[in-house]
């Protein structure tokens, strides 16, 4: 299951209050949208031009210069293998951002696919499928997370299977919900009545207008699965070292906490910062595309 | 009393589905999974034993008749690290999770709702769009790292609060498990803030809380017992809607603060490639998840008549 879920009601409250005129809605005039989009793209950009902004390889040690002090050498010191801990950090980011980007990737397809289904044929292939929603929902995120990659075996692998399994349900709930809704507008019942078969009612006329909704919630998604990135690197689960991890970082920086404290929040504020950023576009994207459903 | 036993009803093909998934986990052990289990040293013999004791010489399904048979009866298979029977080990554990599961929900409430209040109160103005803030900024912090700040913060330079341990005595657990508990509060607060402050604006602008003040209900009164009572319910179906958030987070926050727990007794376990363990954690998490959201549904109907109608 996602780590963190809103019932319908709390949306909808939220998407009436955000109700906007018309000409409000180009993107650039939400701020949050606006100023969550520049945040991404600055962390993107950084972490793609790693190479170009530090001049440290992140996975070289220099133990002559370990535990360094912040300088205009290492902007934010070193770590106990001296290994520079500003290229470690843009580079464990590039790691964490792409794997968890791609992770949602698959549940997002399972998900939407299986809610389709689900939402538009209903009797027993719904209730089949939503039951099997109810048994993924039944465990705790983090609990069926750890244990499947612990299973699995550490690693970029296991972690992609282990999102997997767990992050289509959320997908499949909320497209669902809304096909549940859709299937009974004009548009759908006009289609069907010109003989159109189900999978292009599905995919040409229910899917666009389903859709925004799984995309909107798959911002969230992608931060929770970053943060579960990060925990399981933590837990010495995730990406194998030496490849920089924000995770792993944090845990190595842990035993130094009391003189080197920069080496555990750094890592961490980066994640913040990150899910800042796609928190806003969530939200804009929630402002941009709710009021014109309605 | 239809309700109670549809709902009763609905948990039989979970807790069947619940038992399969931590069945299957051995079979997703990549190779021989007794091999892989007991390491690349281990003796023929031992791996022929584990074989025997987990039934992989049989045919599948009746595997899983085994595994239940054993599950009827208690029976979690042996710790391979302690040698003492999983579930009893499990079960020792259990107290002190379930007391910070406690102690972070209601560390959460008592969070979430002034927040809540301060900002559904003057919507928009300053107060507001920082309330709002929180949500955004809170969702992206790792748990794990908020607690090992709090620790730094807390305990190692104010010296207010023990750096880990669960504590002797009620008094005692307040205070060594008042860290970890805030710091899953913290983790779950930005949910429930954000839709405490939805449900408090849409009771506000509900036709009865005119009514209540045309007749002059005072302000205090008004809040307490027209609007939080009524925006309270939402807000509390939220922490039933996370609450395998909240209890998977205090796996990681237990191992964090050195709680005895089970979710220490998890991570332990997979460091030390104690599988029955593993396995016999996981499916306790489920059913607890299951069981609390069997409680949360049932105490709704209590409380709430409209609930019963409604489904």
């Amino acid at each position: 299951m996602s780590a963190i879920s809103f019932p319908e009601p709390v949306l909808a409250a939220e998407a009436a209050e955000h109700a906007q005129p018309r000409g409000a809605r180009r993107w650039y005039r939400q701020p949050a949208l606006a100023s969550g989009l520049i945040l991404l793209g600055i962390i993107v950009l950084a972490a793609a031009a790693a190479p170009l902004l530090t001049p440290y390889n992140p996975i070289h040690q220099n133990l002559g210069a370990s535990l360094l002090g912040p300088s205009a050498q290492h902007w934010l010191g070193t770590d106990q293998t001296g290994r520079d801990t500003f290229a470690r950090l843009l580079y464990g980011l590039r790691t964490d951002l792409r794997i968890g980007i791609i992770a949602v990737l698959l549940p997002f397809c399972i998900g939407t696919v299986t809610g389709s289904i689900a939402g538009y044929f209903g009797g027993s292939v719904d209730t089949v499928l939503m039951r099997l929603v109810d048994i993924v929902v039944a465990f705790p995120f983090y609990v069926l997370i750890i244990a499947l990659v612990f299973v699995l075996g550490p690693g970029q692998r296991s972690i992609y299977i282990a999102i997997t399994l767990v992050g289509w349900v959320s997908y499949a709930r909320i497209i669902r919900g809304e096909i549940l809704v859709a299937k009974r507008q004009d548009y759908v019942l006009a289609a069907r009545g010109g003989g159109l078969s189900s999978v292009r009612i599905i995919r040409r006329h229910l899917l666009p207008n389903v859709i925004s909704q799984a995309i909107i919630y798959s911002m969230s998604d992608i931060v929770q699965t970053i943060l579960a990135i990060v925990t399981l690197g933590y837990f010495g689960l995730g990406v194998p070292p030496p490849t920089p991890d924000l995770g792993s970082m944090i845990n190595d920086g842990q035993n130094f906490l009391t003189t080197h404290w920069q080496l555990t929040t750094f890592p961490g504020l980066a994640v913040v910062v990150v899910g800042l950023s796609l928190s806003l576009i969530g939200d804009g994207l929630a402002d941009l595309i709710r009021p014109g459903q309605s | 009393m239809t309700f109670v036993f549809r709902r009763l009803l609905m948990l039989i093909p979970v807790a069947i589905g619940v038992t399969i998934v931590v069945f299957f986990m051995i079979h997703l052990i990549p190779g021989d999974p007794a091999r892989t289990v007991l390491g690349i040293h281990a003796t023929p013999q031992r791996i022929a034993i584990l074989h025997r004791q987990w039934g992989l010489d049989r045919p599948l399904v009746s595997q899983y008749w085994l595994f239940m048979d054993r599950l009827m009866h208690g029976n979690l298979g042996q710790s391979l690290y302690y040698g003492v029977p999983a579930a009893g080990l499990i079960l020792s554990r259990l107290p002190p999770t379930l007391w910070l599961i406690c102690y972070a929900a209601v560390l959460a409430v008592a969070v979430s709702v002034p927040l809540a209040m301060i900002a559904a109160t003057r919507k928009d103005a300053v107060r507001d769009h920082v309330v709002r803030a929180v949500p955004l900024v809170g969702l992206g912090m790792p748990p794990f790292w908020v607690g090992i700040l709090l620790v730094y913060a807390l305990a190692i330079h104010v010296h207010a609060f023990p750096v880990s341990g669960y504590g002797t005595g009620f008094g005692g657990h307040l205070h060594s498990m008042f860290l970890p508990a805030l710091t899953v509060a913290i983790a779950l607060a930005p949910v429930v803030i954000r839709s405490l402050r939805a449900s408090m604006l849409n009771v506000l602008g509900a036709e009865y809380i005119t009514t209540a003040k045309s007749k002059g209900v005072p302000g205090p009164r008004l809040f307490l017992r027209h609007v939080l009572r009524n925006a309270v319910i939402p807000a509390v179906t939220v922490l039933g809607i996370n609450i395998g958030f909240l209890i998977g987070g205090t796996v990681i926050i237990e191992f964090i603060f050195a709680i005895p727990g089970i979710g220490q007794l998890m991570i332990n376990s997979i460091f030390q490639r104690d599988f029955p363990v593993v396995q016999g954690v996981t499916l306790v998490f489920g059913v607890l998840v299951v069981l609390v959201n069997l409680l949360a549904d049932l105490s709704y109907a209590a409380l709430d008549p409209r609930v019963r109608f409604d489904r």
